[in-house]
């Protein structure tokens, strides 16, 4: 069943900035150079945001943060920190907020210098109580975890892992924008540095500085700016835990539900979608999320990815900008999902365009697959 | 810690005793872990704490691969105890990589990061 939000905003701007290295730019340099470059891209100015949707890995207040920063007055922000699904699901709550016409035009934005900064992951996060004396490695131990279970239950092979690192890659090659281009084989990805067991270097995203932003209006005008409108058709969450140990089943993530209710409220189905930005920050993620989604069964996972089937000329298109492993990962990878998916549908991709992209997917994951949000991204043709 | 009153004050005072203690809810009879003021099964709010019996098996593991300078590879594991409660832990005795899915384990109070912490050894066949 569609539900009364389907259609009724869409994506008019995005931008990024500091994709890499931004050398000597703090966070909010890099998110306000983002912020720019989506109202440029959508012919709008800062002083026209009236809502603001942000949250950044350092503070506990980075929506108030970023409004000063920006020198706004937002009448309408959400700052909800779930992980990286935030700028996902901000999808959802910004088009509430237009829809209600409690603001008018809405930004979605981030940025990290975690690379340039610390060259790892930065995070205002405490480490959980019951689980920080075992001194698990943040967040990869708990990746590590549901990839050794995977392998365990399904039989899923670390060359099958290896398969969608050298997937992204692939995509990557052909994007300009991507910090990773150079050739990675299957080989390569095995042989690398061990890092959580089952897991090498290579079955982990990138860290890099970055930033994203996307402008949002309802959908009545949706069509007065430069680029193609790109509607949201559905949206939907389902949070499961905060700490790995709290997760039910490690080989099922809360992107079952919300997927499936995503879906439900774009009525469309997994085989109608042409292109699949899934948020890759290991590569057990796609597997699981290809399978919670709907893409293939449970436990399937392994032998969809294998040999090149999500890679460019596979059966389906996964992450086309490279993804977290080889294009971009400032600590949260989610709004680039959703920026990837808006760019296939109006035919400005950075990399491999597609053709005729109606119907594209976005999927964002939080902490250690805790926080699952999964949105419908249509054309104009799709309403 | 005398006067020890929440649920993790009192699951640490336990510990510090030397003893594994479980939280286990009086309406429900279901474990859960971590402690809490309430049961998340069922919501309900007497909790009673019981024995844990030790047993256990390995859900999951991994091997956090750290130089060694800086102390070594060491085990990071999840363990389903028999009371249907997980945690996570490690298990010494073995190395690292022998840590395996559905190992039997048992529990003991030993020593993580300087203060006392449930730990598990492979379980005497």
């Amino acid at each position: 069943m569609t539900t009364e939000l389907r259609g009724k905003s869409a994506i008019v701007g995005t931008g990024h900035a500091g994709f890499g290295e931004a050398h000597g730019l703090t966070a909010y340099d890099v998110m306000a150079q983002s912020a720019l470059a989506a109202l440029g891209d959508a012919g709008l100015k800062l002083s026209d945001v009236d809502g603001l949707f942000c949250t950044m890995m350092e503070d506990s207040m980075p929506a108030l943060m970023a409004a000063e920063y920006l020198g706004i007055q937002p009448r309408f922000i959400d700052g909800t920190m779930s992980g990286g699904s935030s700028f996902v699901n901000y999808l959802t709550s910004a088009t509430m907020a237009l829809d209600a016409g409690l603001c008018d035009v809405a930004l979605i934005v981030y940025g990290s210098n975690q690379r340039t900064a610390s060259g790892r992951l930065v995070t205002a996060s405490r480490p959980p109580a019951y689980e920080a004396p075992y001194n698990p490695r943040y967040p990869i131990s708990a990746y590590a975890m549901a990839a050794a279970r995977h392998m365990h239950e399904y039989g899923t092979t670390r060359e099958q892992l290896a398969d969608v690192a050298v997937a992204a890659r692939a995509w990557a090659q052909h994007n300009p924008e991507a910090f990773e281009r150079g050739p990675l084989t299957r080989e390569d990805v095995l042989g690398a540095r061990m890092v959580g067991d089952p897991l090498t270097v290579r079955d982990c995203c990138l860290v890099t500085d970055g930033g994203g932003a996307i402008v949002m209006v309802r959908a009545d005008r949706a069509r007065d700016f430069p680029k193609a409108p790109v509607y949201v058709l559905g949206s939907a969450a389902e949070s499961s835990h905060r700490q790995i140990s709290q997760m039910k089943d490690f080989t099922v993530t809360a992107a079952r539900d919300s997927g499936a209710r995503a879906f439900a409220a774009a009525g469309v189905t997994p085989a109608d979608i042409q292109a699949v930005e899934l948020y890759d920050a290991f590569t057990i993620n796609t597997i699981l999320f290809l399978e919670d989604l709907g893409f293939c069964a449970k436990g399937e996972g392994g032998a969809f990815v294998e040999g090149g089937r999500i890679a460019p000329g596979g059966v389906l298109p996964v992450n086309t900008n490279g993804g977290g492993l080889s294009c971009v990962h400032p600590g949260m990878y989610g709004i680039f999902t959703v920026i990837e998916a808006a760019r296939q549908i109006r035919g400005d991709a950075p990399g491999i365009q597609l053709e005729d992209i109606d119907l594209a997917l976005a999927h964002g994951n939080g902490g250690v697959l805790s926080s699952q949000v999964t949105a419908i991204l249509g054309s104009q043709n799709t309403l | 810690m005398q006067d020890a009153k929440g649920p993790d004050q009192l699951f640490q005072r336990a510990l510090a005793e030397g003893e594994i203690l479980l939280p286990k809810c009086d309406d429900c009879g279901a474990y859960h872990f971590f402690p809490r003021v309430l049961c998340p099964h069922c919501h309900g709010t007497a909790i009673s704490w019981k024995q844990a019996t030790g047993k256990g098996r390995v859900y999951t593991t991994t091997v956090v691969r750290r130089s060694h300078d800086r102390g070594g590879d060491y085990n990071v594991c999840m363990v389903e105890l028999q009371e249907g409660v997980r945690m996570m832990s490690r298990v010494e005795g073995i190395a690292p990589g022998e840590v395996a899915i559905d190992m039997a384990v048992t529990a003991f109070v030993g020593e993580a990061e300087d203060a006392p912490a449930v730990l598990f050894k492979p379980s005497e066949v």
